[in-house]
């Protein structure tokens, strides 16, 4: 507790120049040299506010994906034609959250169909009642969920239903699932390689050096995009959604991994000439070590601010890819293919609950590009 | 400084050889492709289409061959300008090509004039007034526009001009001027057509390259040579534009290539929403039907748009800063 409030103080004295003051100021009642490198960042970290918010946010993402089907209240697959393109409900109150009964009515001249709403007589929302049957966390059978409307009832969808009456809420948070770890897993993979291949070209230099930036050059030298849909096309479109997913990750990597390599080979050049790996290297230090306990941990942080920055990109990148066709696909979920039910103009304007996924995308896409700036300047102050 | 150019553009020509391998060998892991769509065709058309033309077409595409040597047919027709035959489009892949890439060449030029044009003037405005209301609304308008796919405002755009506007956007004219000769009303149909895209096309650069000016100019304007500018009693408009200023752009000159691949990507999947004949929507048709010649002649010409860029960009930053300079 005090040591927050000592933090705020220094926060105040440095005038928001977010760099070493305010940590110094915090440690004042104890010895000089006792808060760790990592502790300062965090400090740091936390004085971002846009940042934890970002975190707070994006956990509360990945722990409803994760709970997707406890938190939906229809089965995302179920095709119902009863509840073609049907409107999000109306939520009231009685007594308790309600919402109004809606009944389809097709009319017989034009062949569409409108709903009927009727507010007079709400049906009560149930709490943990129950619904489609699911594995909690795939392990345990259940078949409760956080609120459904009671069976026999209509249906509760939060965001509308689709084409084929599919609920959008609930496939909207089992997309989740899909996209927000597409274009993490995606940028993991990425910075192993570019961590691997940015260390050996600095530190190797010369002939393996030349060869490893002309690879990436050629690579930067294709338009991002167009490069991620051409490896995108070549995927078959009929193999299985788990084959599919784990090679998008792999195209995802394929690409992002060249820009990230370029940068740690700057941090990497920058360091291999500093006098303390000559110092290793005059101690008798084979490369291995100098490049292990050196050189990597000294870049560590910079290679993950670069690639906390890298994942809006891949995300936007499956959205895209998806919404375009050469994505993931349908029966998967995702975003990108939910998005795709929204291509056509006159749909959207008819019901444009339709486009409600791309909320969840901006979100994820905004909060992880905070975050990232967020930890660049807790890492990296001085760039 | 010749010499540098003429080595830049031999170094451009090996990479865009490197791309145009790298891209082939890619188009061709697929299996199938339009040749063999369009030889089963021509079979099946049985009679009326001799079996010599079938042959002729296997042998000119090597329809059996591995990859490296229907890629050296290519390649070697390239060098000649002659690209090969587009089999989803019926008409050699120059003249699908040409005229898409002129669209687009010009499109990506306008949009990153568009993304220097607003982005300079916004971003000293919220460098010099940071943390008030103003700065915080640019900053809010950035953090969206960085973070919405282009594709969706597109949709959103395209949406709203047809709600609100009552005019359909889609295309490159409007039905009167599709088949008329080319006049001024044709031109400005064409532009009442281009300027939507082309502000969705320019929306994700401009807002990062006002976030990339914003804190460049805050940082200079923190040097000392500034602060003895003020102290010299130079008028604060002169102190912003022409001592900070300057200083500030070196950044923005260097990114300019990675800002032209976002708006070459941006450029591609935005003309497909608005229905544009760019290279970007050829690009997208010709890969799903796997039309080999034309997505790797799209790709190479894409490649090579962005090593000109480049180039293009390192020379405009030796020109703003002595300090570049060889």
């Amino acid at each position: 507790m005090s040591t927050a409030q000592v933090t705020g103080a220094g926060l105040d004295e440095s005038t928001g120049s977010g760099t070493e003051p305010p940590a110094a100021a915090a440690i004042i009642d104890s010895k000089v040299g006792e808060v760790s490198q990592t502790q300062l960042m965090y400090r740091r970290f936390k004085q971002s506010k846009l940042a934890v918010v970002s975190l707070f946010i994006l956990g509360l993402l990945y722990l409803s994906a994760l709970l997707a089907p406890f938190l939906a209240p229809n089965d995302p697959v179920q095709v119902d034609q009863a509840y073609k393109y049907a409107s999000p409900s109306s939520l009231t109150w009685s007594g308790g959250p309600a919402m109004c009964t809606v009944t389809q009515e097709i009319d017989p001249v034009n062949i569409s169909t409108t709903y009927v709403k009727d507010c007079s007589n709400p049906i009560k929302l149930q709490f943990f009642g129950k619904g489609f049957e699911y594995k909690f966390l795939g392990l345990i059978p259940a078949d409760r969920h956080l609120i459904v409307a009671p069976e026999g009832e209509s249906k509760l969808l939060f965001f509308g239903a689709d084409g084929n009456g599919r609920d959008i809420f609930a496939r909207t948070i089992y997309g989740g699932r899909v996209s927000l770890t597409i274009g993490l897993l995606g940028v993991a993979i990425a910075t192993v390689l570019g961590s691997i291949m940015g260390t050996w070209s600095g530190y190797a230099g010369g002939v393996t050096d030349n060869l490893i930036q002309r690879l990436i050059e050629v690579i930067m030298s294709i338009p991002t995009l167009p490069l991620w849909a051409t490896m995108a096309a070549v995927l078959s479109p009929d193999m299985s959604v788990t084959k599919r997913y784990f090679l998008m990750t792999l195209i995802l990597a394929l690409v992002a991994w060249a820009g990230l390599a370029r940068q740690v080979r700057g941090k990497v050049m920058g360091y291999a000439k500093s006098d303390y790996v000559s110092a290793a290297k005059s101690a008798g230090a084979k490369s291995p070590r100098i490049i292990l306990t050196h050189l990597l941990p000294n870049s560590a942080s910079h290679i993950v601010a670069v690639s906390m920055l890298a994942i809006p990109a891949t995300i936007i990148a499956e959205t895209t890819l998806s919404f375009l066709g050469i994505g993931m696909l349908e029966p998967a979920i995702s975003w990108g293919v939910l998005l795709k039910d929204a291509q056509r103009i006159d749909v959207i304007q008819q019901y444009p609950w339709v486009l409600l996924p791309a909320v969840f995308v901006i979100i994820a896409v905004a909060c992880f590009q905070l975050l990232g700036d967020g930890v660049r300047d807790a890492v990296d102050p001085y760039s | 400084m010749i010499l540098y150019i003429l080595r830049r553009l031999g170094y451009g020509v090996i990479t865009l050889f490197l791309v145009s391998l790298l891209t082939f060998f890619i188009i061709e892991l697929a299996p199938g492709s339009a040749v063999d769509s369009e030889i089963d065709r021509l079979r099946a058309m049985g009679s009326t289409v001799s079996t010599e033309q079938v042959e002729a077409l296997e042998e000119q595409y090597g329809v059996n061959d591995p990859w490296i040597v229907k890629y050296g047919k290519w390649a070697g027709g390239l060098i000649q300008g002659d690209f090969g035959m587009s089999f989803a489009y019926r008409q050699p892949v120059s003249e699908v090509i040409w005229s898409r890439f002129g669209l687009s060449v010009a499109l990506a030029l306008c949009a990153t004039i568009v993304a220097w044009g607003i982005a300079i003037p916004v971003g000293v405005y919220s460098a010099t007034h940071r943390y008030t209301l103003g700065d915080n609304l640019i900053s809010l308008i950035q953090f969206i526009g960085v973070a919405i796919p282009e594709f969706l405002l597109a949709l959103v755009v395209l949406v709203a001009a047809v709600q609100f506007g009552g005019i359909d956007v889609g295309g490159l004219f409007s039905n009167e001027y599709r088949n008329a000769p080319w006049s001024l009303d044709k031109v400005l149909d064409m532009l009442a057509h281009l300027w939507m895209p082309l502000l969705v096309i320019s929306v994700a650069s401009t807002a990062w390259l006002t976030r990339v000016m914003r804190a460049n100019l805050f940082d200079v304007l923190g040097q000392q040579y500034v602060q003895t500018a003020r102290a010299k009693g130079v008028a604060e408009r002169k102190v912003i534009w022409k001592h900070a200023v300057r200083n500030a752009l070196h950044p923005l000159v260097m990114t300019l290539g990675a800002t032209l691949s976002v708006i070459i990507g941006g450029e591609a999947v935005v003309s497909i929403i608005f229905n544009l004949p760019t290279t970007g929507q050829a690009l997208l048709t010709s890969l799903i039907v796997k039309d080999t010649y034309v997505a790797a002649t799209l790709l190479v010409m894409l490649a090579a748009l962005l090593i000109i860029g480049n180039i293009l960009s390192d020379l405009l930053l030796m020109w703003v800063d002595p300090r570049a300079r060889i």
